[in-house]
């Protein structure tokens, strides 16, 4: 269904008394919930002018806000360009023709896809120092966490991708006198970014969200800076998790529209993943995002 | 492997393990049930509900998890002193279980809802044509055509449920990543063993339940 409003008729009057009667119902629950939440807040001194008065100080945006959102802004650009590199690598890699590149491939996108990120980055940033005898900065403990996993779920997206556009594609591509190189190259890898555009945004907004698990090992992103240090400093904790959380809520939603504009351009351009072909044909695919 | 010799560390392995699977129990029936609740909201007649539905949706999963708990802990627990339990332990468990819960969710009401979207508009019109209401055909018709087409997505939200349950280690529970952190703190000689087993016992976890998904998503699709 396209939308959802087949479900139900055209309200009549009866329906249109239901409807309103259930609205003000459930508006005043809601509003009761809302309230106790703020007359609780409110009972333990939550909305005191002195804990918010930070956010309408300059040094506040310019000490803790900014420079947090440029480290996590900074995080997740590195993670996003290393990720999509490792994706389409593990991807094409999974398609190989040789056994001794998609078995190992495989493994790697698989585990990797297991396992926990908080995992990864405790292992890079306390483990790895132990191996190499240098510490390990806790930027790249993330970046590198964040490009395993992100890049992983997006081979398994590209995969998706690739084995979703008709054959025909790669047919005429070697009937012309390609090689398997140029046909990945030229003719699948492309369709299949392009095919899988609104997944793989939706997977980078994963990847932004994630890097406040840097927060964990105190890389100085925008939780750590934002709600940590600065409420270490105003005794704020609460106005400054919203504050932080309208902030990650406004980026988000952003890359999010943007995802969901992408979806309709593509679908617009009579450009569709064939219905059969997307389908899962053997083991499980991914197409949507995880996190 | 000498670090897992040591029954101590075995125990910590253990009950680190434990917790994980706890907190993914919990949380994946409380986020079920929310989550469909959520979704049957999202495509209600009435605009009120579709309107909270949207917004839980847009605010929980444009929010961080990390923060999610974070504001869990010092906002419900901390700030409100509202305590789930006397036990500390068990209280910081709670309080996991409801962060990752309105966050999945989200998820999962995601997920119900492109489900619904893919069962044929014509199943719902002829629904209502023999006049059922809005929730017969939901209950009868939508749902369980929709509850099918949604394994494998579910799947995928369960198994990612399961990794975030190690967030709540930032709350001070001592689940598996917590004590992966302390193990491979006090044992510098053997962090790729220690690193392995914990990692392995996660694939080991989780791969089998994304394949077992897979096969069930397959043998219930319906048909078209």
């Amino acid at each position: 269904m396209s939308t959802s409003s087949v479900l139900y008729d055209h309200p009549g009057p009866r329906a249109r008394v239901r409807n309103l009667v259930l609205s003000v119902v459930f508006g005043v629950g809601l509003a009761a919930l809302l309230w106790w939440v703020y007359a609780k807040f409110d009972q333990a001194g939550q909305w005191e002018g002195n804990l918010w008065k930070p956010f309408t100080e300059a040094s506040t945006w310019t000490q803790f806000i900014w420079p947090g959102l440029r480290q996590t802004l900074l995080a997740a650009a590195t993670g996003m360009v290393l990720s999509l590199a490792f994706g389409v690598l593990f991807a094409v890699g999974r398609l190989s023709d040789h056994w001794w590149v998609r078995v190992p491939a495989g493994a790697v996108v698989e585990f990797f896809r297991a396992v926990p990120l908080l995992i990864m980055i405790f292992f890079i940033f306390y483990g790895v120092p132990f191996l190499i005898q240098a510490p390990v900065s806790a930027f790249w403990a993330v970046v590198v966490g964040l490009t395993l996993y992100n890049g992983s779920v997006l081979a398994e997206a590209f995969r998706a991708g690739i084995r979703s556009i008709p054959a025909g594609q790669a047919e005429a591509a070697y009937a012309v006198g390609m090689r398997k190189s140029q046909v990945m190259q030229l003719i699948l890898v492309p369709q299949a970014a392009r095919a899988m555009l609104p997944v793989i945004v939706s997977q980078l907004v994963v990847l932004l969200k994630d890097t406040a698990l840097g927060y964990i090992v105190a890389f100085p992103e925008l939780l750590q800076r934002g709600v940590n240090d600065l409420s270490a400093n105003r005794g704020n904790v609460v106005a400054a998790a919203i504050v932080v959380g309208v902030i990650y809520i406004a980026i988000n939603s952003m890359l999010t529209t943007f995802a969901n504009w992408l979806d309709r351009r593509t679908r617009r351009r009579g450009f569709r993943v064939p219905k059969q072909a997307a389908a899962p044909r053997d083991d499980t695919t991914v197409a949507e995002p995880q996190g | 492997m000498h670090v897992f010799a040591d029954p101590t560390n075995l125990d910590a392995y253990l009950s680190g393990f434990l917790w994980i699977l706890k907190l993914t129990g919990a949380s994946a029936v409380l986020a079920l049930v929310l989550g469909v609740l959520l979704a049957a909201f999202r495509v209600s007649p009435v605009p009120v509900l579709r309107g909270f539905g949207a917004a839980w949706v847009n605010i929980f999963r444009n929010t961080p998890l990390t923060l999610i708990i974070f504001f869990c802990y010092f906002g419900l627990y901390s700030t409100l002193g509202v305590g789930l339990s006397d036990d500390l332990d068990l209280n910081n468990f709670w309080l996991g279980v409801v962060g990752l819960s309105v966050y999945t969710a989200a998820f999962v009401c995601e997920a119900v809802r492109s489900g619904v979207n893919t069962v044929p508009a014509g199943q719902a019109e002829a629904a209502r044509a023999i006049g059922l209401t809005f929730f017969q055909t939901l209950r009868i018709v939508i749902l369980p055509q929709a509850g099918r087409a949604v394994v494998a997505p579910l799947g995928s939200v369960l198994i990612a449920l399961c990794k975030n349950a190690t967030i709540v280690g930032t709350i001070g529970l001592i689940e598996a990543s917590s004590v992966m952190k302390q193990l491979i703190n006090d044992n510098g000689d053997a962090v790729i063993p220690i690193f392995l087993v914990f990692a392995g016992t996660f694939a080991a976890i989780l791969v089998p339940t994304g394949y077992f998904f897979g096969w069930l998503a397959n043998r219930l699709a319906v048909k078209r």
